[in-house]
């Protein structure tokens, strides 16, 4: 007994280090990839490591106008982050918390983040943020449906609910990559980038400026509040990021192997995003919902060639 | 049943001590409905934890057949959210209403009068007993809804309250008559089998739909709800939001517990009504600037998933497919308890804010959030679980909901379950926005008008039953698995077994753990940020503005505009803007509204036209006394040449 449950507990607690360690070396990895694109040397891998500490010491300025409220989204984007990411698997290796259905506490987890992420910046009476958090409402209402309709179109193939098995698609890695896996990849490349505040939907590198979504929104942070707003965002790119992996990985026969494979991929994926970053621009406003748009009509189609 | 008995008698004289009593009165009527409560609640949960018993019925040997009440567990469930919000909102009315106007104690009345409909209607198990205690709780709810009756506003949204009941009353007379026609019995008794299928069973479905959809509000049957709503005593409308409506819910689940094989595309139109009332509701309720409006809009929304899921048990059961029977009924009906806990509290705490600034426009609210923070903190929670956020109550119905869908898209190439998961997705995802505009209006930033800025927090007696309303959504959210029990019994009564399983549903379990994982989690965080040393007593950075005012703030219609404007296909808004041309143009104004689309610009322009067609037949109405009689003989003339020829 003992022994079959070491290894599920080593696994768990290995999950639980990536999750609070990994994070902040993702944007780092992005900005590597970016400096290197545009020839310049760029800010080092472990930047954002640094910034955390520096901020964990700062003093923090709340503007009078704030109330407790105002730290919710800091501490619920964090808080509902980490819970999520017991829910999703790193690659082949299983989630430490799996059930029926928890694919939807896991949606509905990050929609808590987003709904006190805007309530924060709505809590600031800033024009600014509310332009942000409004925005922020708006586009997340168009990555939902895209998002559940990847979901519907994996539980059909796979007759399950749980991310755990449903996630892992199938067949091997040449057979799995037909049409639905590749749609649905592709609309959630886009839910991705679009949740994850990157170019092309929005450019988390600027701080004011009247196109941007999701770094508007926390512009009166700082210090600690703001420390755990870093924190939540790269959290995001890592458990989305996992979302996204998943189905595309190899099965290793080792746990260690299937960890370095995750690993890996995960680096892989954040250079991908800077390679995206670096070689298209942000688009205009008026343009985001239509590429949100492509992304449901991907996951769309996945669920209809699903059907036949 | 002697124990409900009494409830239904305490919640029936409620209101008469206040009647000569000149200053207990309301104390007297909050103490009786609290022994209502107490009462009904021991009888309703007796019937739901199952004891011996389970269901009691009041005979007489006159009326015959299965008896006049009933307390089967659909009835016991049911009256949970009558008797706490009869209670709360009592209590809040003390704190909310007395004192403010001289009909006071006829309100006191008739409200305790609406209470012993309710818990009248619940256990009806005859239809004149049931239809006595329909047309009772319209009524009361006429004389709640027109307590303000100095105002136009009120005198409106009241007339066109009772036309819509009525309106529903009258399918429910012809549906009944034909139910008592098609099984023979004048008390509620199953159906045939094979009967669902014919004309009849046809006929017998789309009047009930109709009936209870007036009810209900269903879209869009459902506009007479926003004005009522709006026009009502805050306590009155929690009540009318949480209870109500779920009258025709209660009517619906019952005339579903009675067939035994529904077609299969009676699933398929609830769910399509679902899919229709749940979005244009919040898409509506996006829209607009009145805050007790927009809760009214939501309300219809949750209807809408409401339907959802009874729409999903439905096919389930033709199907023959107890999963999604299971999951879609008890979704369905966890949401009516759902719903009621947290929209009774949402109304609550909007009365609140009415109380404390006389206004209920969003635009001239605005950083009530200092000066009330316990009604912003219960308003919180309601919004939170409104949307569906675990790890409140609202996440765990939509939860089985989106199991039992999920679920059902295994079964070969059924469209609806898809249907079901898209809607409830974007539901959530708009509900979200909604209510993050809502909050932010209300109650954080800063006071758009003096109004916001001279409130004050709401007295202790109004804020206890909000209290007690969001622990209520919090314990469910983080316990449901402690509901199972119950609900299984309950949703037994609409299909065979349908409860089963749900207490082996490991994922409710699951859902506790993280929801108290999140609430740690949350708390080490807020430890960690809380000593955070402060930088001094600064405005917000707002680009380098030193003066950043309340004009500046984005307003609830800029938070909602994209949506609106994305959506405006659905809803029409009507916009005025003004052209500013010019080097110094004048002051300008910018408007918009979204007007109800049946209320608006369907039901009154065609019943003026009526009127107008109308007058032209008042030629033949003179007044003068001989050009009638000669109607009289012409008609007789042309019978006795119809008789002879």
């Amino acid at each position: 007994m003992v022994r079959s449950l070491l290894p599920t507990i080593l696994q768990t607690l290995l999950h639980g280090l990536t999750v609070l360690l990994l994070p902040p070396l993702l944007p780092g990895l992005i900005a590597k990839t970016k400096a290197l694109m545009a020839g310049r040397q760029g800010p080092p891998v472990l930047q954002l490591y640094y910034d955390l500490a520096k901020l964990a010491r700062k003093r923090a300025v709340f503007s009078r106008t704030t109330s407790w409220v105002f730290l919710a989204g800091p501490v619920g984007g964090v808080a509902a982050g980490l819970a999520a990411s017991c829910l999703v698997p790193f690659g082949h290796t299983p989630a430490p918390v799996s059930f029926e259905g928890d694919v939807i506490l896991f949606a509905y987890l990050f929609g808590l983040a987003r709904f006190l992420t805007i309530l924060s910046a709505l809590d600031t009476g800033s024009s600014f943020e509310g332009m942000g958090a409004a925005r922020e409402a708006t586009f997340s209402a168009l990555a939902e449906p895209a998002l559940f309709l990847g979901f519907a179109a994996l539980a059909k193939a796979t007759s399950s609910l749980s991310l755990g098995t449903m996630l892992v698609f199938p067949g091997s890695l040449a057979t799995r990559f037909t049409g639905p896996l590749i749609l649905i990849l592709a609309g959630w490349v886009i839910v991705y980038l679009a949740e994850n505040s990157r170019i092309p939907v929005d450019d988390p590198n600027t701080h004011l400026e009247l196109t941007m979504i999701h770094e508007v929104m926390v512009l009166d942070h700082s210090g600690r509040p703001f420390a755990l707003v870093l924190y939540g965002a790269s959290l995001k790119l890592l458990v989305l990021g996992a979302l996204i992996l998943t189905p595309a990985l190899p099965r290793a026969a080792q746990a260690w192997q299937n960890w370095l494979v995750f690993y890996l991929a995960l680096g892989g994926l954040a250079v991908g995003v800077g390679l995206v970053e670096s070689s298209m621009a942000r688009f205009r406003m008026t343009k985001v919902p239509q590429f949100l748009v492509a992304g449901v009509l991907a996951t769309g189609f996945a669920f209809l060639l699903m059907l036949v | 049943m002697k124990l409900y008995l009494l409830a239904l008698l305490a919640a029936a004289a409620s209101g008469v001590p206040g009647l000569w009593m000149r200053r207990r009165g309301g104390e007297v009527a909050v103490g009786l409905l609290g022994l209502a409560g107490v009462l009904g609640l021991g009888a309703s949960l007796a019937v739901l934890s199952g004891g011996p018993g389970g269901s009691f019925a009041l005979r007489t040997a006159s009326l015959g057949t299965p008896g006049l009440l009933v307390v089967d567990p659909v009835a016991a469930f049911f009256a949970i959210p009558v008797l706490v919000l009869a209670f709360c909102g009592a209590l809040y009315g003390l704190g909310y209403w007395e004192g403010r106007r001289g009909n006071t104690p006829a309100l006191r009345l008739v409200y305790g009068l609406l209470v012993a409909c309710l818990v009248l209607l619940v256990a009806a198990s005859h239809i004149l007993v049931f239809l006595l205690a329909w047309e009772g709780m319209a009524i009361a709810a006429f004389l709640l809804v027109m307590a303000e009756d100095r105002e136009a506003e009120t005198r409106r949204a009241g007339w066109i309250y009772l036309v819509a009941t009525h309106t529903g009353t009258l399918f429910l007379f012809g549906a009944f008559a034909l139910l008592a026609r098609t099984t023979g019995q004048s008390g509620f008794a199953a159906l045939p089998v094979g009967l669902a299928a014919t004309g009849a069973g046809t006929a017998l479905f789309a009047l009930f739909l109709l009936g209870f959809g007036f009810k209900a509000g269903v879209l869009p049957l459902h506009f007479w709800l926003p004005p009522a709503h709006a026009a009502a005593p805050s306590h009155v409308s929690a009540l009318m939001s949480g209870v109500l409506l779920k009258m025709g819910i209660l009517g619906l689940v019952r005339f579903l517990s009675w067939v035994p094989d529904p077609p299969l595309w009676w699933g398929g139109v609830l769910v399509a009504l679902g899919a229709l009332s749940g979005l244009l509701g919040v898409a509506f309720a996006l829209g607009q600037h009145d805050l007790k409006r927009l809760l009214a809009y939501h309300s219809i929304e949750n209807i809408g998933i409401i339907l959802l899921g009874l729409g999903l048990g439905t096919l389930g059961k033709s199907l023959g497919n107890p999963v999604m029977q299971t999951l879609g009924y008890a979704g369905a009906l966890l949401h009516v308890l759902n719903h009621s806990l947290f929209k009774g509290l949402l109304f609550l705490s909007a009365g609140a804010v009415l109380h404390a600034t006389g206004t209920r426009d969003l635009e001239r609210l605005g950083g009530l959030g200092q000066r009330m923070p316990w009604t912003s903190g219960a308003f919180l929670v309601g919004s939170w679980a409104i949307c569906g956020l675990p790890p409140l109550n609202g996440f765990v119905s939509e939860w089985l909901i989106y199991l039992g869908a999920f679920r059902g898209l295994g079964l070969g190439r059924q469209a609806w379950p898809v249907v079901i998961l898209l809607s409830l997705a974007l539901i959530g995802a708009l509900a979200l926005a909604c209510f993050a505009k809502a909050f932010a209006a209300v109650f954080l930033g800063l006071p758009r008008t003096g109004a916001g800025a001279h409130a004050h927090e709401a007295p202790r007696v109004m804020l206890l039953p909000m209290g007690v309303l969001a622990l209520a959504c919090l314990a469910i959210g983080v316990a449901p698995l402690l509901l199972m029990p119950a609900l299984g019994r309950v949703a037994d009564a609409l299909g065979p077994a349908a409860g089963a399983g749900l207490s082996s549903l490991g994922g409710l379990g699951a859902i506790s753990g993280v929801a108290l994982a999140l609430g740690l989690l949350a708390l080490l965080l807020w430890r960690w940020l809380r000593p955070v040393p402060q930088a001094g007593d600064l405005p917000t950075w707002d680009c380098g503005y030193a003066a950043p005012d309340a004009r500046m703030e984005y307003t609830a219609s800029s938070f909602a505009d994209g949506l609106v404007r994305g959506l405006r296909w659905a809803l029409w808004p009507v916009v005025h803007r003004p052209k500013v041309s010019g080097w110094f143009p004048r002051p300008s104004r910018y408007e918009s509204q979204v007007p109800d689309p049946v209320l608006d610009r369907a039901a009154t322009p065609s019943l003026r036209l009526t009127v107008k067609g109308a007058a032209l037949l008042r030629v033949a109405q003179g007044g003068a006394l001989p050009v009638y009689l000669l109607y009289v003989l012409l008609t007789l003339l042309v019978l006795l040449v119809w008789m002879v020829a």
